[in-house]
């Protein structure tokens, strides 16, 4: 009986992947659990396993192709089991077992991975496996917008190039490496695996082992040294495999680095760079899906970014890195394989603490950071077909928050909504009215409204965390309830 | 019943252990002039001390005051040993250390009292001061954080390449805390240059050692990070002064951490309330009689024919010296209210 064999997905998120290498060639023979090939995304390397036996018979795609859209039949086998167990399957499964996909302990990586140029239109020509309709799934769609407003930092006639805001990232601390040889990076995986994430990916070549350096799994204690070896003078990038795990760190982050330059009577700096994914990822459950944004931004002596596009993860991260204060820098793993056009300059960097207009309006001003820019931004669209006119306002820092900027949009709109990928409870949303209310009360037409995940641990079930998480449908619903439209 | 700690530490080798070992420290042989420099040391700390105790009672310092008292000796006797290269962190009882590091009393008095004077403008108090200048890193409050700190100083050295070595001071108490271990760990693994010192002062607050470790004896704590220890007694300033030789000869020579359990005693209460339920008079009386540290130079002192009146004058300068300070800290004024907000950031975005 003929087999299909079709491209496996490493993520839910994916789409299309490299077919890397081939283990096996027409005629031979395999059984359950034999690696069959290699599948490659700028994220991860899949080694595909075989689950049915027999005898391969036909390669359909060649070594090397890139761009296989999951569900693509790649080859076929001629089952030797026909009637063994009266199985009737004609074909298996496309989803790739998952322990083949990373062979670590590494279950946040192991279960999380995405995919490059995802944002094109899929190929009706191979339908892929069914996709679930996730949460995550809507914000990682909508997190293809680009802003509409050139960002007026861009000196006029800048050459754009479209880079993924992983590739950002990396740039940004390589770019700041060769600057500085007190600047170095640490923690889990970040050397020889390259990045849990691959935010690192090639690091580690060319900076070598002094430079960037493998920690064990010990969170607090590397945070500590990381933060002594900023007090002894050194400019250290801590990495976090994810913002969760820093909750182990969270002392030193706190107690140690962002309080002593006050305690000392500014002569002790502690300047020190702590990034990693924070928020949700894809189905990864409450214990790896939270947004610390809130968390980080209420401790006076950090400065706390997070970066929705690739522009802003590199300018960021490069004044983040080169400040003198402690930064805790919050990236988001959906948008990590998100591509957006970055301004071709010797050193691309932002000042820290200004927000960006992303979308000129004039109806209702629509505030957020991180991936929720994205649904703000589809909303936005969204809206305009029905005739509502909406600004959007990326905070981007969000301590020191600029507040001048969501003033001013008030002024302009008289109505806000703020869109927080995260809880509702003390929040940066809540923050945002307060200081709405405070400061720009005589300026408000209708109540802010907050839009954020819903008040609860982030469940795993498919359908209940797309109810848990912000969505730009809800986005619309608040901002026609501020624009009093139905 | 008293635990006075012994004067000669047991052999501290295991027995089955065929890993290279620091040599066994030799105490000290001091000159007259070492010895007397020991002396106005130890003194300098002791009398401190007590009168920031006398001004807390007055009501001139507030919050938390942990006093070095009765363990003068372990930073006196290790810190005469380090260089310019090197640094120093500790945890809360800091006083004594820093005074070592050389920062002037009247600097460190005048931030006990929360002066704008003081070494941290009066903004960190007596468990939050620091001088980078003089390479002492603190001063912190949150017990253990300092090891982790101090491997990320020593990690510093080594980057740097500058020869220097982080001396982390601790006590038994937080010698329990999850971090210390995750910080032996990494600095083994990367042979930092660091050497990890256990005060073992017996009582973590008012929980004496053997009813909150299991290892009670300290100096083994690295074992299993391959790390070695070594058992001294922290009462004698020249046996704290050869286990520094010892210890800085092995870091030095890119062997990687080493540590240094001080045995040692503090006389007074943790800090300035303390409820002394958990430790009889009796024994800490017996501690000051046999074991004081400065009683114990003085005794050497004498042996080697230093006149009476000789140390009565370090003595008097020493008295003059912690008054000075100590007047300067009550009279030199607050900080200004707009002091309130600086320093939370370096720079201004």
């Amino acid at each position: 009986m003929a087999i299909d064999i079709k491209m496996p997905a490493l993520s839910p998120t994916m789409e299309e992947g490299t077919l890397a290498k081939w283990l096996v060639k027409e005629g031979d023979t395999v059984k359950s659990g034999d690696i069959m090939a290699e599948i490659e995304t700028d994220k991860a390397t899949m080694e595909f396993e075989a689950v049915d036996e027999g005898v391969v018979s036909k390669i359909l795609v060649g070594e090397g192709t890139d761009n296989v859209k999951v569900g693509t039949v790649i080859m076929q086998l001629d089952g030797e089991d026909a009637g063994a167990g009266g199985s009737t399957a004609s074909e298996q499964a496309a989803p790739a077992d998952k322990n083949a996909a990373t062979k670590d302990d590494n279950p946040a990586a192991d279960a999380k991975a995405d995919e490059k140029k995802s944002d094109k239109v899929e190929d009706s020509a191979h339908p892929a496996q069914e996709k679930v309709e996730t949460g995550a799934r809507q914000m990682f769609e909508a997190a293809k917008h680009d802003a509409e407003v050139r960002d007026p930092a861009v000196p006029e006639g800048t050459e754009m190039v479209k880079i993924t805001v992983r590739e950002a990232l990396r740039d940004a601390m390589a770019e700041e490496m060769r600057a500085d040889d007190r600047v170095f990076v640490m923690g889990e995986e970040v050397a020889q695996y390259q990045g849990a994430y691959k935010v690192t990916q090639g690091l580690l070549d060319e900076f070598g082992e002094r430079r960037v350096i493998d920690t064990p799994i010990t969170e607090y204690g590397f945070a500590g040294i990381g933060s002594g070896a900023a007090m002894g003078g050194l400019k250290p990038i801590v990495e976090f495999m994810t913002f969760n795990f820093a909750l182990q760190a969270i002392d030193h982050i706190i107690n140690s680095a962002a309080k002593t330059n006050y305690m000392s009577g500014g002569q002790m700096r502690c300047p020190i760079v702590f990034r990693g994914p924070n928020g949700a990822a894809s189905r990864v459950g409450a214990q790896h899906s939270q947004n610390f944004g809130p968390w980080y931004a209420s401790v006076p002596g950090l400065i706390v970014i997070a970066p929705y596009d690739a522009a802003d993860a590199k300018g960021l991260l490069k004044a983040a890195i080169r400040s003198t204060d402690p930064v805790v820098f919050l990236e988001n793993e959906l948008l990590y394989g998100r591509s957006f056009e970055v301004p071709k300059l010797d050193d691309w960097v932002l000042p820290i603490g200004k927000a960006r207009i992303m979308r000129e309006g004039s109806d209702v001003t629509i505030v957020s950071y991180s991936i929720g820019v994205g649904l703000a931004l589809e909303a936005a669209d969204k809206l305009a077909e029905e005739g509502i006119d909406a600004e959007v306002i990326d905070l981007r820092t969000l301590r020191p928050l600029d507040k001048q900027t969501v003033l001013a949009s008030l002024a302009k709109t008289n109505r806000m909504v703020v869109v927080e990928e995260g809880w509702p409870t003390c929040s940066i949303a809540s923050e945002i009215s307060t200081i709405a209310m405070e400061e720009g009360f005589d300026d408000l037409d209708a109540p802010v409204m907050r839009v954020t995940d819903e008040d609860v641990p982030l469940p795993y079930a498919a359908n209940l965390e797309k109810l848990a998480l912000v969505s730009a449908d809800k986005v619309i619903a608040a901002v026609k309830k501020v624009c009093y439209r139905r | 019943m008293a635990k006075a700690p012994a004067r000669a530490p047991a052999p501290s080798e295991p027995p089955t252990s065929n890993r290279e070992r620091p040599n066994e420290p030799q105490p000290y042989a001091a000159s007259k002039d070492e010895l007397l420099k020991f002396y106005e040391q130890m003194l300098l700390i002791r009398r401190f001390e007590e009168k920031a105790g006398q001004l807390y009672g007055l009501g001139l310092i507030g919050g938390f005051c942990h006093l070095y008292i009765g363990q003068e000796a372990v930073a006196v006797g290790l810190q005469s040993a380090l260089s310019g290269d090197d640094s120093v962190i500790t945890g809360y009882r800091d006083h004594g250390h820093m005074l070592l590091c050389g920062i002037p009393p009247k600097d460190v008095m005048a931030e006990l009292t929360g002066r704008q004077a003081g070494i941290s403008k009066g903004k960190g108090g007596s468990m939050h001061m620091f001088s980078v200048e003089h390479k002492f890193y603190g001063g912190h409050g949150i017990v253990g954080a300092q090891v982790s700190l101090g491997t990320g100083l020593a990690f510093a050295h080594k980057y740097r390449n500058d020869g220097g070595v982080a001396l982390a001071y601790f006590g038994d108490g937080a010698a329990n805390q999850g971090q210390v271990y995750e910080s032996f760990n990494m600095a083994e693994l990367w042979k930092l240059p660091i050497i990890y010192v256990i005060e073992n002062n017996q009582y973590a607050m008012g929980t004496s050692v053997n009813r909150a470790s299991a290892e009670d004896q300290l100096y083994r704590r690295g074992e299993s990070f391959r790390i070695p220890g070594l058992q001294i007694d922290g009462m004698d300033v020249l046996a704290a002064r050869g286990a520094a030789e010892e210890a800085l000869a092995w870091v030095r020579a890119g062997k990687g951490p080493i540590i240094l359990e001080m045995k040692t005693y503090r006389y007074r209460g943790h800090s300035m309330s303390d409820p002394a339920k958990y430790r009889s008079r009796d024994e800490v009386q017996a501690v000051r009689d046999k074991s004081d540290p400065i009683e114990h130079v003085k005794k050497l002192l004498s042996e080697q024919g230093v006149a009476e009146d000789e140390l009565k004058k370090i003595e008097q300068d020493i008295r003059r010296q912690v008054n000075e300070s100590a007047d300067f800290a009550e009279s030199t004024p607050e900080p200004e209210p707009s002091e309130l907000y600086t320093d939370v950031l370096v720079e201004k975005y």
